[in-house]
C-alpha cells in the first residue's frame, strides 16, 4: 500500500484530483524555463494570483476552443494544464508560487507543435490577457520571457 | 551539380531548404505576428519605409510560402512618387521582390530641361536571405543580407545630369531585433551603392563613380498588437557634382488593418533633390500580405 501511495506521489509531485498520471520526474523551479522578474510590479500589472488564475483559466478555454491549434490541446490533461500553467506563469511574473511541472521540452515532446502555432498562441495570450486588462506593454514584458522557450516547445 | 532542367532545380533547392531531421512538416499557412513582417521600403525590401530589415516578406513561417504587394506614393514639395511591387518570401528565409518606380519632376522637369511632368523610372530586382537569427523569439537578433539589382532605362538622360550609367547593384546587410520587454524594434543596416538618389537620377557622378558605404537605420515602438510609430534615418552617397544629396529621415505610424492589411503614414524629409531643397511632404503606403 505505501509502495502504491509513493508511486502515486512520485508520478505527479502536487497533484490535483483529476489529473492524469505523469511520468516520473523531480520538481525544479528551473524547469519554468525562466528567471522569475524582480520586484512585485508584473504581479501587480497582471492583478496578482487571482488575476493570473483568470487569464489562465480563460487562455486555457481559448486554446481548447481554437479552431487552428484546439486539435492539439484536444487530448490534454486540461485540469493538470491550468494548475501547471498557473504556478509557471505566477513563479515567472514573481506573484509568489513555485513551479512543479515538467520542463518545457518533456512537456511539448510529441506535440508537433509549428512555428505558425506558436504564434497563435501568443495571439490567443494577448487575448486572454487583454481581457483581464493587462496593458500591452507588460504583456510583452511578459511574452520576453516566454519568447526564448519556442525551441523547447517547437517541433524541430 | 549540372542543372539541366532549371524547374526541377529550383524544387531541389527548395527541398534543400526543408527540414533535414525528422519527419517533414506539412506546408501550411498560418502566420507571423501582426506587423512583424514588416512594410515594403520603397526598393521593394521587406522593412521600414526607407530601409529594409531583416525580415521576410509576407505571413508564413518557416513552415510556408508568403506573399506580399504594396502600393506607396510619396508627395513632397516639388515631386510626386510613386512606386508598386510584389514579393515572395520562401520558408522564411529568402526573399525576392520586384518594384516599379516613377518619380515625376513636375514644373521642375521644365526648370532642368527635361521638359514639365518628366518622369525618371527605375525596375528594381531584389533578393535578401535571413542567415541567421530571429526577429521576435531567439536571443539572436535576425541578420540578412540582400542585393538590389536596378535599372532605370534612361541613361542617355542620366548621363546628361552627370551619372556614370542607368544601372546598378547595391549590397546590403540588415540585423533587426524587436524587443518585447521595451516593445521596441531596432534595425540597422549597411549598404554598399553608388546609386544616385536610389537610383533614379542614374548611378555614380563626378564626385564619386564607385559604391560607398552608407547606413540605414530604424527604430519603431510597438504600442498596442495593430499600431506601431518609429522614425528612419538614411545616409545616402553624393557623387553628382550638379546636385547635392542628402541623408533621408521619416517619423511613421503603421497600421495592421487586418491580419493582411498594413497601412502606413509617414512624414519624410528626402532633403534635397535634383538641385531643388527642402523635399519634405508624406509617405502613404498599403501592403497587403499572406
Amino acid at each position: 500500500m505505501s509502495i502504491i501511495l509513493s508511486l502515486l506521489l512520485l508520478q505527479a509531485p502536487y497533484a490535483l484530483p483529476g489529473e492524469a498520471a505523469v511520468d516520473p520526474y523531480v520538481a525544479d523551479n528551473h524547469h519554468a524555463g525562466a528567471e522569475p522578474f524582480t520586484g512585485d510590479g508584473m504581479a501587480k500589472a497582471f492583478g496578482g494570483q487571482d488575476g493570473i488564475r483568470r487569464i489562465v483559466d480563460r487562455f486555457v478555454a481559448i486554446n481548447f476552443a481554437d479552431p487552428v491549434i484546439g486539435e492539439i490541446f484536444a487530448n490534454h490533461d486540461k485540469v493538470r494544464l491550468k494548475r501547471t500553467l498557473f504556478e509557471q506563469f505566477c513563479f515567472i511574473l514573481n506573484a509568489g508560487c513555485t513551479y512543479s511541472g515538467r520542463d518545457m521540452a518533456s512537456a511539448h515532446k510529441d506535440l508537433g507543435v509549428q512555428k505558425a502555432d506558436m504564434n497563435r498562441l501568443v495571439e490567443t495570450f494577448q487575448r486572454a490577457m487583454s481581457e483581464e486588462g493587462v496593458s500591452f506593454q507588460a504583456q510583452n514584458r511578459f511574452l520576453s520571457k516566454l519568447a526564448p522557450m519556442r525551441d523547447d516547445v517547437i517541433e524541430k | 551539380m549540372t542543372c539541366f532542367r532549371p524547374f526541377l532545380c529550383i524544387m531541389l533547392a527548395l527541398a534543400a531548404l526543408s527540414p533535414q531531421q525528422g519527419m517533414a512538416r506539412p506546408i501550411r499557412n498560418g502566420g507571423k505576428l501582426l506587423l512583424t513582417n514588416g512594410i515594403s521600403s520603397l526598393e521593394g525590401a521587406s522593412g521600414g519605409g526607407l530601409t529594409p530589415w531583416a525580415v521576410i516578406a509576407g505571413n508564413e513561417t518557416s513552415d510556408g510560402f508568403g506573399l506580399s504587394a504594396h502600393g506607396t506614393l510619396v508627395e513632397v514639395k516639388d515631386y510626386d512618387y510613386q512606386s508598386a511591387g510584389v514579393a515572395i518570401g520562401i520558408r522564411d528565409r529568402i526573399e525576392l521582390s520586384y518594384t516599379h518606380q516613377d518619380f515625376n519632376t513636375n514644373e521642375i522637369g521644365a526648370a532642368l530641361g527635361l521638359g514639365k511632368d518628366f518622369a525618371f523610372s527605375q525596375d528594381i530586382f531584389g533578393a535578401k536571405i535571413r542567415v541567421a537569427g530571429d526577429l521576435v523569439y531567439d536571443r539572436l537578433p535576425a541578420i540578412a543580407v540582400g542585393v538590389q539589382y536596378k535599372n532605370n532605362n534612361q541613361d542617355a538622360i542620366v548621363r546628361a545630369v552627370g551619372a556614370k550609367g542607368d544601372e546598378g547593384v547595391d549590397y546590403y546587410a540588415s540585423v533587426s531585433k524587436l524587443f518585447l520587454s521595451r516593445s521596441i524594434l531596432l534595425s540597422a543596416t549597411a549598404r554598399l551603392t553608388k546609386a544616385n538618389q536610389m537610383g533614379l537620377l542614374g548611378f555614380g557622378g563626378g564626385k564619386q563613380g564607385n559604391h560607398t558605404l552608407q547606413f540605414e537605420g530604424s527604430a519603431a515602438w510597438q504600442l498596442s498588437r495593430r499600431i506601431a510609430i518609429g522614425g528612419e534615418y538614411r545616409r545616402k552617397p553624393d557623387n553628382l557634382n550638379i546636385a547635392r544629396e542628402d541623408d533621408w529621415f521619416d517619423a511613421f505610424a503603421a497600421v495592421a488593418i487586418s491580419r493582411n492589411v498594413t497601412a502606413t503614414i509617414a512624414y519624410a524629409d528626402l532633403g534635397s533633390i535634383a538641385t531643388v531643397k527642402k523635399q519634405r511632404g508624406v509617405f502613404l503606403q498599403l501592403q497587403t500580405a499572406f
